[in-house]
C-alpha cells in the first residue's frame, strides 16, 4: 500500500484507451465497474476529441458479483461488435474486473466474433498507463502484422504517436517532412490513425521510425524480429538531434541524408545577442525520459543553460536517465511521487523548471517559471496552432516556449535597476505576461501555500514568508541592514541568493548574517 | 400565492418509468471527495483503492485541483491482494505516517472502492481500530465511494450518513439542514431563515468537527440536495423528522422550500412575505432575463448528477422549457416527489442508463438542449447538438433567490453561444 496524491500516469487500460482512441475501425470492450467511464472525458475534453473513445465498458454493479458479471461481458462484447462493426477488437479488464477473474479474453474466444479478437494482459496493481500503452501496441502488431514483400519504393513505418499524447498530432508532420526531403516514403503511421487493416500492412516498409519508446518500443523491437525491419534510436528533439536522425535514417534506408534547413530559425535565435542572458541559467528538468533525455541536450548545448536537476517518473527508462544524469553531473531523480519532485525542486533552487503539468504547478507554489516538455498534459497541451517538439520546427517552437516563461534580456536589467518604481518593480514579473505574473514568495523560502498535506505542519494557514523558512532562518539570524538588501535582489534569484548565502554563512560558522556576508557569499559563488 | 399552481391532467410522480440496464456514463461516489475535501476543513479523505481511483480523482474535475488537496488514495498493490491481514497492518501504518504529519486532521474518513470491496477489505473493522488508537484527537469513520454501490453525487450521501450515528444526542428543537453547499449559498437560506425567527439552525457537515450538530426526537431536517436519501434514512432512524418540499432550485423551489420549513415552525404569512418579498422579486426578474434564450427550446437530460428532477422542473415551469426526456442515475421518490409533483405528465422519466440506446434516442429527438456528462458533450456538439456539462451544476452555487438568475444563466449560456458565433464560411 503506498499514499498517493497525485499520480504521474494513470492505470494500465488508461494506455490502452490511449492506441484504441488514436486508431480508426479498433473498438476496446473493458470489463469495468461504472465510474471508470471517467476515463472518456481525457479525450474528450482534454484532447478535445469529437468522438466518443471507442470503448464500451460493461460498468457492473455490486448486485452483479454474486451473479453472472462473465455473461454480463459477453452480452457487452456482442452488442459493441453489433453496434460499431469494428476490423479488430482488443478486451481486457480494469483493476476491479481483474480481481473477479472473468478472464475477457477467455470469454470473447469461446464466442462467435468474426473479426479479431486480441485479448490483453494489463496487471493494474503492478504497471502503470505507459506500460498498458506500449503492451497494447505490440499485442495489436504481434496479432495483425506478418512478414510481406517489400514496398518497390523506400518506405518507413512511424510508430508510436497516440491518443493524449504530448504533442503527437504535429510531431508526426514535421516526421514526414523529414522523410519528404530524403524522399522517403511513408507506409503507416501507427497508432495514430490507423486501421486495423493499415496494422496488417506494416510489414511492407523497408524500416520503422521509433518515435516514442514508451509508446512503441515493444511493438519495433517484435517487427525487427519478425519482418526483419531495423528502427531508430535516435529522438529528433532538438537541432542536434534531428540531425543525427537525419543521418541514422539515410543509413538505414541508404539514401543521401538530404535537408532543408530554410525554415531552420533556433540556432541564429540563440547566438543573437539578446539570448546572452540565458547563458547559464539554472535548469531543473522532469518529465518522461524520451522527452527528459532531449531537452537536457537542448538545455545544455543549444540554449546554453545549466542543468541542476534531471529525473523522470518512468521507472522503466531509470537505467538511461541514471547515465544522462552522470553525465551532467546531477544526480538522477527517479520516482513517480510528485512530493519527491516538488522537495527536489525546492532544494535545488532553479531559476527554471522544464517538467509536466505537475511541476507546472510545482513552479507557480514555488515563484519558479516552468515551461513543459512532456506528459502527463492538460487542456492547454493542445494548442490550436501547429507546435511541433521534433524537426526543424519543433526546434524553433521549444525556444520560444522555453523562454517565454522568462523576463526577458534587458527587461531583467530594467527590473533590477528600478526596483523600487511602484509599477516597474521586480514583484510585476515578466511584462509579456499580463496579470498572470507568478506570485513569488516575498522572502525566496519555501512555497506560500505549500499543499504537502503529509508532511506539513499547518496546512491551513498560508504561512508568512519572513521567518518561517524552515531550516536557514531558524538557526541563521539576518540582520537588518543585509534582510534589507536581500530584499533588493530580484526576486527570480533571490530564493537562491538567500540559500547561497545561509550555505556560505553556515560553512564559515557565522550565526548572523550582515550586509558584509551577504556580499562575501556573493563573491564567493560568482561564477 | 404560495401554493404551487394545480397540474391540470396528471403528473411525472404517476408516469411509467423507463428503466434501463447498460453502459452507465456517470462518475463513481469518490468524485464527491472533491468538493467535500473543500467543505469540512478538518477532515482527510483516505481512498483505499487502485490506481484508477487516484487518477479518476485527478481527473474527474476536469481541471487538476492541485490547491492543498486533504485527500490521497492508498494504492493497493500485489503484495496487499495476496493475504488480508497483511492489507489490515499496511492501512494502519499509512494512517498513522498520515496523522502524525498532520496534527490539525480531526477527523478521517477510509473511503471504500470497488477494489477494496471486491476483496472485501474491512474498512469499517478498520475505522473502528483506528478510532481506538487515534482517540479522542481524531475521528475516523468510513464509507464506500465505490463504483459498484454508487454514482457521482451518491457519495455524498454515503459520507453524510457515516456521520450520522455518531452525531452526539440531543433534545433540543432544532433545524438541521443537510448537504454541503457552497458557503456563500449556505449563509443565505440561514439568514433567510433566521430572518422568520427560526433558530437554532445547525448544518451537516459542519465545516470543523467542534461545529458537529446534534440529534434526536426534535430535530426537524430538510434536505439541501435530492440525492441525500441515506443520510435522510439514518437521520430518520436517530428520531429526527424529514420536511418534504420541492428543492431550492429557482423562485418557485426556494419559496416552496422555505415555505414548508416556515410552517413547521409555525411561522405566519406576514413574516413570510416580509423576508422573501424582495429576494424574490429579485429572483424572478433574473430569471426572466437570464431565461430568454431558453423559452421554447426543448431539453434532454441525460442521468448524471441527480439535480435532473428538480432541475427540470424549474426549467420547464420557470424558464420555459420543454423536457423531452429526464433521466436519473436512480430515482428516490421519498426525495423527488414533491418536485415530480409539478412537471405535467409528458417527459419520458428514466431512471439507469443504456448509454448507446439513450444517444439513439437524444439523436432521433434532437434537442435544442442536453445536459450531459463531460465524456459526451464534445462528441455531441460535434454532431450538431448544444450541450450543458452537469457537473458544473454540482460545482457552481446555484441554490435559493440570489443564484436562480444564475442557474437559468448557466443552461443558456450554451445556446446564446450557438446563437452568436459565426464561424462558417459567408455565403
Amino acid at each position: 500500500m503506498k499514499l498517493t496524491v497525485w499520480t504521474y500516469e494513470g492505470p494500465p487500460h488508461v494506455g490502452a484507451m490511449r492506441v484504441a482512441t488514436a486508431m480508426k475501425g479498433l473498438h476496446y470492450v473493458l470489463h469495468a465497474p461504472q465510474g471508470d467511464t471517467y476515463a472518456d472525458l481525457l479525450f474528450t475534453m482534454i484532447e478535445r476529441r469529437d468522438h466518443r473513445p471507442p470503448v464500451t465498458y460493461t460498468t457492473f454493479e455490486g448486485r452483479d458479483l454474486g451473479e453472472d458479471t462473465a455473461g454480463i461481458f459477453k452480452v457487452t462484447c456482442q452488442e459493441a461488435y453489433d453496434r460499431f462493426k469494428p476490423q479488430a477488437m482488443i478486451v481486457g479488464a480494469s483493476c476491479t474486473a481483474e480481481l473477479i477473474q472473468d478472464d475477457p479474453g477467455g470469454l470473447a474466444e469461446t464466442m462467435q466474433i468474426p473479426v479479431p479478437v486480441i485479448p490483453l494482459e494489463l496487471p493494474s496493481y503492478q504497471r502503470k498507463e505507459n506500460f498498458g500503452s506500449d503492451e497494447t501496441f505490440y499485442q495489436i502488431v504481434r496479432a495483425l502484422a506478418a512478414p510481406m514483400d517489400r514496398t518497390p519504393d523506400v518506405t518507413v513505418n512511424i510508430l508510436g504517436p497516440l491518443a493524449l499524447g504530448f504533442r503527437h498530432r504535429d510531431d508526426i508532420e514535421e516526421i514526414k517532412g523529414l522523410l519528404y526531403e530524403m524522399g522517403i516514403g511513408v507506409n503507416v503511421v501507427a497508432p495514430f490513425d490507423a486501421a486495423p487493416m493499415d496494422i496488417t500492412n506494416l510489414g511492407a516498409a523497408h524500416a520503422n521510425i521509433l518515435m516514442y519508446p514508451e509508446h512503441a518500443e515493444s511493438a519495433a523491437r517484435h517487427l525487427e524480429r519478425t519482418c526483419g525491419q531495423p528502427y531508430t534510436k535516435t529522438i529528433p528533439i532538438g537541432v542536434a538531434a534531428t540531425h543525427e536522425f537525419v543521418s541514422e535514417v539515410a543509413q538505414m534506408c541508404g539514401v543521401e541524408p538530404k535537408k532543408d534547413l530554410s525554415r531552420l530559425r533556433q540556432p541564429w535565435w540563440s547566438k543573437s545577442v539578446d539570448s546572452t542572458y540565458l547563458t547559464g541559467k539554472r535548469v531543473f528538468l522532469f518529465g518522461d525520459a524520451t522527452h527528459v533525455q532531449a531537452a537536457a541536450r537542448i538545455a545544455r548545448d543549444e540554449m546554453g543553460f545549466e542543468v541542476v536537476g534531471i529525473g523522470c517518473y518512468n521507472r522503466e527508462f531509470a537505467r538511461p536517465i541514471r547515465a544522462l544524469a552522470r553525465d551532467f553531473g546531477v544526480e538522477a531523480l527517479i520516482t513517480d511521487d510528485y512530493l519527491d519532485v516538488e522537495k527536489a525542486i525546492e532544494d535545488a533552487a532553479p531559476e527554471m523548471i522544464l517538467g509536466t503539468q505537475m511541476e507546472r504547478h510545482i513552479g507557480k507554489r514555488l515563484g519558479i517559471p516552468c515551461a513543459v516538455i512532456s506528459a502527463p498534459v492538460h487542456v492547454q497541451d493542445f494548442p490550436a496552432r501547429y507546435s511541433p517538439q521534433m524537426g526543424w520546427e519543433g526546434a524553433n517552437v521549444i525556444f520560444d516556449t522555453w523562454i517565454h516563461p522568462l523576463v526577458m534580456g534587458l527587461e531583467e536589467h530594467l527590473l533590477a535597476m528600478f526596483r523600487e518604481d511602484f509599477e516597474f518593480h521586480d514583484e510585476a514579473g515578466p511584462s509579456h505576461h499580463g496579470g498572470h505574473a507568478p506570485k513569488p514568495s516575498d522572502a525566496g523560502g519555501p512555497a506560500p501555500q505549500t499543499p504537502r498535506h503529509i508532511s506539513g505542519t499547518k496546512m491551513d494557514e498560508p504561512r508568512s514568508d519572513e521567518g518561517s523558512a524552515p531550516t536557514g532562518a531558524d538557526v541563521m539570524v539576518w540582520l537588518a541592514d543585509a534582510e534589507k538588501e536581500l530584499k533588493k535582489i530580484p526576486f527570480f534569484v533571490r530564493g537562491k541568493a538567500r540559500r547561497n548565502t545561509e550555505r556560505f554563512a553556515a560553512d564559515q560558522g557565522l550565526q548572523e548574517i550582515s550586509l558584509d556576508t551577504l556580499y562575501e557569499a556573493k563573491a564567493h559563488f560568482a561564477r | 400565492m404560495n401554493t404551487p399552481t394545480p397540474v391540470p391532467s396528471g403528473t411525472c410522480r404517476d408516469a411509467p418509468i423507463l428503466k434501463e440496464r447498460g453502459q452507465r456514463e456517470v462518475f463513481c461516489g469518490l468524485t464527491g471527495i472533491i468538493w467535500l475535501h473543500r467543505k469540512m476543513q478538518d477532515a482527510f479523505f483516505l481512498v483505499v483503492g487502485s490506481r484508477t481511483c487516484a487518477h479518476l480523482l485527478q481527473s474527474a474535475a476536469g481541471v487538476m485541483i492541485f490547491a492543498e488537496p486533504r485527500f490521497g488514495t492508498a494504492i493497493l498493490e500485489e503484495t496487499d491482494l495476496a493475504g488480508m491481514a497483511d492489507a489490515h497492518e499496511e492501512l494502519d501504518r499509512e494512517v498513522a505516517r498520515l496523522l502524525s504529519r498532520r496534527p490539525d486532521i480531526k477527523q478521517l474518513f477510509l473511503v471504500g472502492s470497488c477494489p477494496s470491496e471486491v476483496i472485501k477489505l474491512d474498512l469499517a473493522r478498520a475505522a473502528e481500530r483506528l478510532t481506538q488508537v487515534h482517540a479522542p484527537h481524531v475521528r475516523v469513520l468510513n464509507y464506500s465511494g465505490s463504483g459498484i454501490e454508487t454514482t457521482f453525487t451518491q457519495g455524498e450521501d454515503a459520507c453524510l450518513a457515516s456521520m450520522v450515528p455518531v452525531l452526539p444526542a440531543t433534545d433540543q428543537r432544532e433545524l438541521l439542514l443537510v448537504g454541503a453547499l457552497p458557503d456563500v449559498v449556505e449563509d443565505q437560506a440561514v439568514s433567510l431563515l433566521t430572518q422568520m425567527g427560526i433558530g437554532p439552525i445547525r448544518v451537516l457537515p459542519a465545516p470543523r468537527t467542534a461545529e458537529t450538530p446534534g440529534i434526536g426526537p426534535n430535530t426537524v431536517f430538510a434536505c439541501l440536495q435530492p440525492f441525500l436519501g441515506d443520510t435522510a434514512a439514518a437521520l430518520t432512524r436517530r428520531g429526527a423528522r424529514m420536511i418534504q418540499a420541492p428543492f431550492p432550485f429557482g423562485e418557485e423551489g426556494t419559496t416552496l422550500w422555505l415555505r414548508a420549513i416556515a410552517d413547521e415552525f409555525g411561522v405566519d404569512e406576514d413574516t413570510f412575505e416580509r423576508v422573501t418579498a424582495a429576494p424574490r422579486a429579485r429572483a424572478r426578474k433574473a430569471i426572466a432575463n437570464a431565461s430568454e434564450a431558453l423559452r421554447g427550446k426543448s431539453i434532454f437530460f441525460m442521468p448524471d448528477s441527480q439535480l435532473e428532477i428538480p432541475l427540470a422542473r424549474f426549467l420547464t415551469r420557470e424558464c420555459g422549457m420543454e423536457a423531452i426526456e429526464i433521466g436519473q442515475p436512480y430515482i428516490h421518490k421519498g426525495l423527488v416527489g414533491p418536485d415530480l409533483d409539478l412537471i405535467p405528465a409528458g417527459p419520458t422519466i428514466s431512471e439507469g442508463q443504456d448509454v448507446d440506446k439513450q444517444l439513439d434516442r437524444v439523436r432521433a429527438a434532437r434537442p435544442d438542449l442536453t445536459v450531459c456528462g463531460l465524456g459526451l458533450a464534445n462528441p455531441l456538439e460535434a454532431e450538431g447538438l448544444t450541450t450543458k456539462w452537469a457537473i458544473e451544476l454540482v460545482f457552481t452555487p446555484v441554490h435559493f433567490y440570489e443564484q436562480a438568475g444564475d442557474l437559468a444563466g448557466l443552461f443558456s449560456r450554451p445556446v446564446r453561444r450557438r446563437a452568436l458565433l459565426k464561424l462558417e464560411a459567408a455565403e
